[in-house]
């Protein structure tokens, strides 16, 4: 393996060691996602046509705001004992520290998807569970990750980081959202790649910019 | 551009003599650091040398601490420069800190891993050769052997400052940055910190340490820094310094 690839490997490995030790993060985004889906399935009258009306909505909210807790989760995580000073005092480029934690809440988010989808899908009687869907949400994770690290580095020295990820995360993911609810919505209603080619295409030019974008601040943000 | 790196072109003092003594391993120029309207350092000048041991005093909020993160490339100056091994810092630290190893006030260690997972881990990142047989080493050296299978977490304060101190020493760096590292220690672990502070400085390699203990300090010290209203008051050899002449000197940061 290259040796920036090894790294990368190195620091979401050791990720989600921690993770599987304290299960933190996984947790807090499948028990705050699928509360937010429960409160709907009460809240709405689910017949079909409204399941596939507002369910895509629901289901790609109750992922964003749940990402957020996750992201946090796994800052503050290195906040709390200094070990993000730790990383900063090895020889390794701050870009690669960003690409490690990318790829640990990738995987974060894509292991609590594989738990919200099926629940979400029986809650609300929609086929989601398809190669389209998860194609979109493979491209959703992405960016999340890679926008979530940044704004998460950003906030985890500050005293209400809380309050701050929410506003920094939430408006910047918008055109991400809505290409995976649009998306999401055309399979549900039957569409094929090509009647939501212009939301993925959208999905892919955010995840590349931003994946991009967010390594080249990443560095800025960690400096004192 | 300077691209020094390895021990055989690094920067001297001189052209001619490059013993440790005369190989500038930290050169800090015009050093200036804020924290919002806060001057914590202003225009500092430093050179520590190879096999060098330099203790830096001062009182509460003076800036040791400040001046050890940018040191460890954990911080960057307002103003000012700083070289490790001849290479600016400004230019690209990464180099840089394969030869620095450093003990600030946190242990900086993952609580939820054991101390040889966290060795292994941070090991990794410096990509040493031979990574398990050199974490079993410097445990042995730290007086960890026994516990490495113990959570971070679950150690005294004590045994985790030691394992810290094994953190920093993995690599093998040059430099070793000790920011108030007696802390909480108590005599044996001491007696571990002083047999690698003298270790270190045996082996020609630098040392700079702060510290509020006056008569330790200086002991282990070959000169003495004392900051005060974010310059050095004092820059002395510790043969000639007494500890009234080092805590004379302490002002309080709010009335510089």
């Amino acid at each position: 393996m290259a040796p920036a690839l090894a790294t990368i490997w190195t620091l979401a490995r050791k990720d989600l060691l921690l993770e599987l030790r304290s299960r933190d993060i996984v947790l807090a985004v499948v028990v705050f996602a699928l509360l937010v889906i429960a409160i709907f399935t009460f809240a709405i009258e689910l017949t079909p046509s409204r399941s596939r009306d507002v369910g895509p909505g629901v289901l790609w909210a109750a992922i964003a705001f749940a990402g957020v807790l996750g992201i946090n989760r796994s800052f503050a995580i290195e906040a709390e004992r200094d070990t993000l000073d730790g990383l900063m005092l090895t020889p390794v480029s701050r870009e690669l520290i960003f690409f490690g934690k990318v790829l640990g809440n990738f995987i974060f988010i894509t292991v609590a998807e594989v738990v919200i989808f099926p629940v979400f899908e029986a809650l609300f009687n929609i086929n989601v569970l398809q190669v389209e869907t998860i194609a979109i949400a493979l491209l959703a994770s992405v960016g999340f990750s890679a926008v979530g690290t940044v704004f998460a580095a950003m906030s985890v020295r500050v005293r209400s980081r809380e309050i701050m990820l929410p506003l920094l995360f939430l408006p910047t993911s918008v055109p991400l959202i809505m290409a995976a609810v649009e998306s999401t919505s055309e399979v549900v209603n039957g569409g094929s790649w090509s009647d939501f080619s212009e939301w993925l295409q959208l999905a892919i030019a955010f995840d590349v910019i931003f994946v991009i974008a967010s390594a080249v601040l990443f560095q800025f943000v960690l400096e004192e | 551009m300077t691209t020094v790196t390895t021990p055989a072109n690094l920067q001297t003092t001189g052209s001619s003599n490059d013993s440790p003594a005369n190989i500038r391993a930290i050169e800090a120029t015009g050093i200036e650091k804020s924290f919002g309207n806060v001057a914590v350092l202003r225009g500092l000048d430093m050179t520590v040398r190879d096999g060098e041991a330099v203790a830096i005093f001062g009182a509460n909020g003076a800036g040791k601490s400040t001046l050890l993160r940018l040191l460890s490339t954990l911080a960057r100056p307002d103003h000012g420069s700083i070289s490790i091994y001849g290479r600016d810092m400004a230019q690209g630290s990464e180099t840089a800190r394969l030869s620095l190893g450093a003990v600030l006030h946190s242990p900086m260690l993952y609580g939820d891993m054991t101390i040889q997972e966290n060795l292994t881990f941070f090991g990794r990142m410096f990509r040493i050769p031979e990574l398990d047989a050199r974490v079993h080493e410097v445990a042995g050296r730290m007086g960890l052997t026994r516990r490495l299978e113990q959570r971070v977490r679950e150690l005294s304060h004590g045994y985790q400052k030691r394992a810290a101190l094994a953190r920093a020493l993995l690599h093998r760096p040059r430099i070793l940055l000790l920011d108030e590292a007696e802390t909480g220690l108590d005599e044996p672990a001491r007696r571990v910190l002083d047999g690698v502070v003298a270790e270190h400085r045996g082996a020609g390699h630098a040392v700079v340490m702060t510290t509020h203990s006056v008569e330790r300090g200086i002991a282990e010290s070959d000169r003495v820094l004392v900051l005060a209203g974010g310059r050095f008051a004092l820059d002395e050899p510790s043969s000639g310094v007494t500890p009234a002449d080092v805590t004379g000197l302490y002002a309080d940061p709010g009335d510089a």
